[in-house]
């Protein structure tokens, strides 16, 4: 298959990751935004993102040797 | 209702993009059946083996196990470091070269190369009802869950979630089903991780969590260590909350429905059928133990918690009202925030009692004590502790739980129909793109046929008594088949056909003849007469499953003796002591079966000695 897994994972976890931590962010001091005492939606919303990025990251890694191998 | 925030539903509208356009984009690459229904043999090891964990991470494992976590505690785990983790070993280092290397294009089909064809038929055709009725169960969960919380209608919610799994099951076949799954596998563990997290914290950590069960344990009759010790209390049926004794338990669950869930069911061996090479066949269910042993912390304790958390602890500390739609036909709840608990009726944790659906009053077993409604345990947990945003990653990571469940039966269901009903006994020899369209055309009816088994499931509480019920009539006495099939070759077709139906109708036999305590007659059993009663539920699954692999795996045995067998150059890589020996020289030592085995080993022992 040509489709790497990878590519639409990262994809979606970046994209995921970027909303929660924006709307973590904006809704910082807000009432009901951070009710357990942490503000999960910015702390877990960059860990989602981070993750998002190392699958693209591998993707792109994934991509290399073969792109190398069609210009010898 | 609960009301969802913009961010909550952009997450949503997120993943649904996502998950559809991965069947897009991988249309172009089903030209063949062989595509659509087994991804052209091309999978790498690592996204079969997290596809091979996720088929099964439906409905039953994320709400049944929640809801068995606060219905018997850690003892839940029994489900998998007994119940799946040997299973899982065994089939990748001792059956997956015979249905890998045999190149049979489903587990019917390795069946009648190994046996006969009406072996071949008799498995398929069962198969493919128990798909469907779990296509059904997936179906019904996703769409009770969405009128729950969203207050969408229950038609309405199963029709539409079971177009997205069907729209991209229809495109892309069964790699976009595995695609998707690596995908759900992903978003339900990020999603319920901060879910364990924010849980434990509330209760002062596994300690604090310890303390509190300790405190319910005894209230309900039991010794405090009886929801937080999986071991210590099994050896009678009477100590433990789950009502089963060891023996029943590693006998019935251990070795006969695990084995012949994770050993025969074509569910999950159709993702290492994907596998690019038969070490990669191999290493799928290895790879997929890994995160199967850690499931437990991210499923069972969502669970356990929302039996002891505060109901003042969390976001929505003003209480959840249950209430219960009395013009509905299928029993759904729904559930309204509000400012006061206006049912006053007495709940366990933040888990709501189970409503009549006529009445809308709390039901009571037959001793007067309000019986619990268990499903709804994580899904109290996500409303309890999420805020809005990641309240719509873990309604997500439902859906997408109830999602990679019914795609795994479904494309299931299309490849056994269209290779092993269809071809072999409706239209043989018909050109490749006939097949293919076919498989088209059986992923839409499955769907609909599973629509259909939703309505079914209505009528049962805990979903996973149920499937195990399902899996003890079908899947119990068909392991013993496989057993001695690949390593007995001895065993004749005639026995095999014959085995398994007097271990099927032995399984309907035993639960014609028991009861579980407290249960009325009919489905629960006794239709034929209450010969003996079980402590719960899952113990007379497990005895059904016992008697009904004893059975077939007897039987089996005795016609063999009598009929004649096959020639042994017929049974060349079908048969263990016929085939010539595996050795995995294409990846480093530790990344080969052998290696991979004996570490998932250790662990599962360790994870077993510290929660004894």
């Amino acid at each position: 298959m040509s489709l790497d897994v990878r590519l639409p994972i990262g994809g979606f976890f970046s994209l995921l990751g970027l909303l929660l931590t924006g709307y973590g962010w904006a809704t910082l001091g807000a009432p009901g935004a951070s009710p357990t005492g942490l503000p999960i939606d910015l702390v877990w919303g960059v860990a989602l993102f981070v993750f998002g990025v190392a699958m693209l990251g591998l993707a792109r890694r994934a991509r290399k040797p073969s792109k190398e191998r069609l210009h010898k | 209702m609960t009301t969802l925030g913009w961010v909550d539903y952009a997450v949503m509208l997120l993943y649904f993009v996502f998950v559809l356009g991965i069947g897009a984009a991988l249309r172009r690459y089903v030209r063949t059946s062989e595509d659509f229904f087994l991804s052209g043999r091309s999978i790498p090891a690592w996204v079969t083996g997290l596809a091979f964990i996720s088929a099964n991470l439906g409905a039953q494992e994320v709400i049944g196990m929640g809801a068995s976590g606060a219905k018997y505690g850690i003892a839940t785990s029994h489900f998998y470091w007994i119940g799946a983790i040997p299973a899982m070993v065994f089939i990748g280092l001792f059956m997956m070269p015979f249905y890998y290397g045999s190149r049979a294009r489903s587990v019917p089909e390795y069946l009648k190369l190994r046996f006969d064809e009406k072996t071949r038929a008799l498995n398929a055709v069962s198969f493919a009802i128990m798909t469907v009725f779990s296509s059904g169960i997936s179906l019904y969960a996703m769409g009770k869950l969405l009128h729950l919380l969203l207050g969408w209608s229950f038609d309405l919610s199963i029709f539409v979630a079971a177009g997205v799994v069907l729209a991209y099951i229809f495109l892309g076949g069964l790699t976009s089903a595995i695609y998707n799954e690596v995908l759900q596998f992903f978003l339900i563990v990020l999603g319920f991780a901060p879910l364990v997290f924010l849980g434990l914290r509330a209760v002062g950590g596994w300690s604090g969590l310890v303390a509190r069960l300790a405190d319910h344990a005894t209230a309900t009759g039991f010794a405090p260590g009886a929801y937080t010790r999986s071991w210590a209390f099994m050896g009678h049926a009477s100590t433990n909350p789950v009502g089963v004794e060891w023996f029943g338990l590693v006998m019935g669950l251990g070795f006969v429905l695990s084995f012949g869930y994770w050993c025969t069911d074509f569910l999950v061996v159709q993702r290492a059928m994907a596998a690019n090479s038969m070490t990669a066949a191999r290493r799928t269910p290895l790879i997929a133990a890994f995160p199967k042993m850690l499931f437990p912390f991210l499923v069972i304790l969502p669970g356990m918690l929302a039996l002891v958390v505060s109901p003042t602890s969390g976001v929505r500390q003003e209480g959840q009202v249950i209430t219960t739609s009395p013009t509905s036909t299928t029993s759904p709840t729904s559930i309204t925030s509000t400012t006061s608990t206006t049912s006053g009726a007495p709940s366990a944790g933040i888990v709501p009692p189970k409503l009549d659906p006529r009445t809308g009053a709390p039901l009571r077993d037959a001793a007067g004590g309000v019986v619990l409604d268990y499903d709804l345990a994580t899904p109290m947990m996500l409303l309890h502790f999420f805020p809005a945003g990641l309240l719509g990653l873990g309604l997500t990571a439902l859906l997408a739980s109830f999602m990679s469940g019914m795609a795994g039966n479904v494309t299931a269901f299309n490849t056994v129909w269209t290779y092993d009903l269809y071809q072999s006994y409706m239209r043989p020899g018909a050109p490749d793109t006939h097949y293919l369209a076919m498989g088209r055309f059986a992923t839409v009816a499955g769907v609909a046929i599973s629509i259909a088994a939703a309505y079914v499931a209505a009528s049962f509480n805990n979903i996973m008594d149920f499937l195990q019920l399902v899996f003890a009539f079908v899947n119990a006495p068909l392991f013993a088949t496989f057993a001695l099939g690949m390593f007995w070759k001895r065993t004749t077709g005639h026995a095999a056909f014959t085995g398994l139906v007097a271990g099927t109708l032995a399984a309907a036999l035993h639960h014609g003849l028991s009861l579980p305590a407290g249960a009325s007659v009919g489905v629960k059993g006794g239709y034929l007469g209450v010969v003996t009663t079980f402590p719960s539920e899952l113990a007379q699954t497990f005895w059904t499953a016992i008697v009904a692999w004893t059975t077939c795996f007897v039987v089996t045995i005795l016609v063999s003796l009598v009929t004649r067998p096959r020639a042994p150059e017929e049974l060349r890589g079908l048969v263990y002591g016929l085939t010539p020996k595996l050795v995995d020289t294409a990846v480093a030592w530790f990344q080969r079966p052998v290696t991979l085995a004996v570490v998932v080993l250790v662990v599962t022992v360790i994870l077993n000695a510290v929660f004894f």
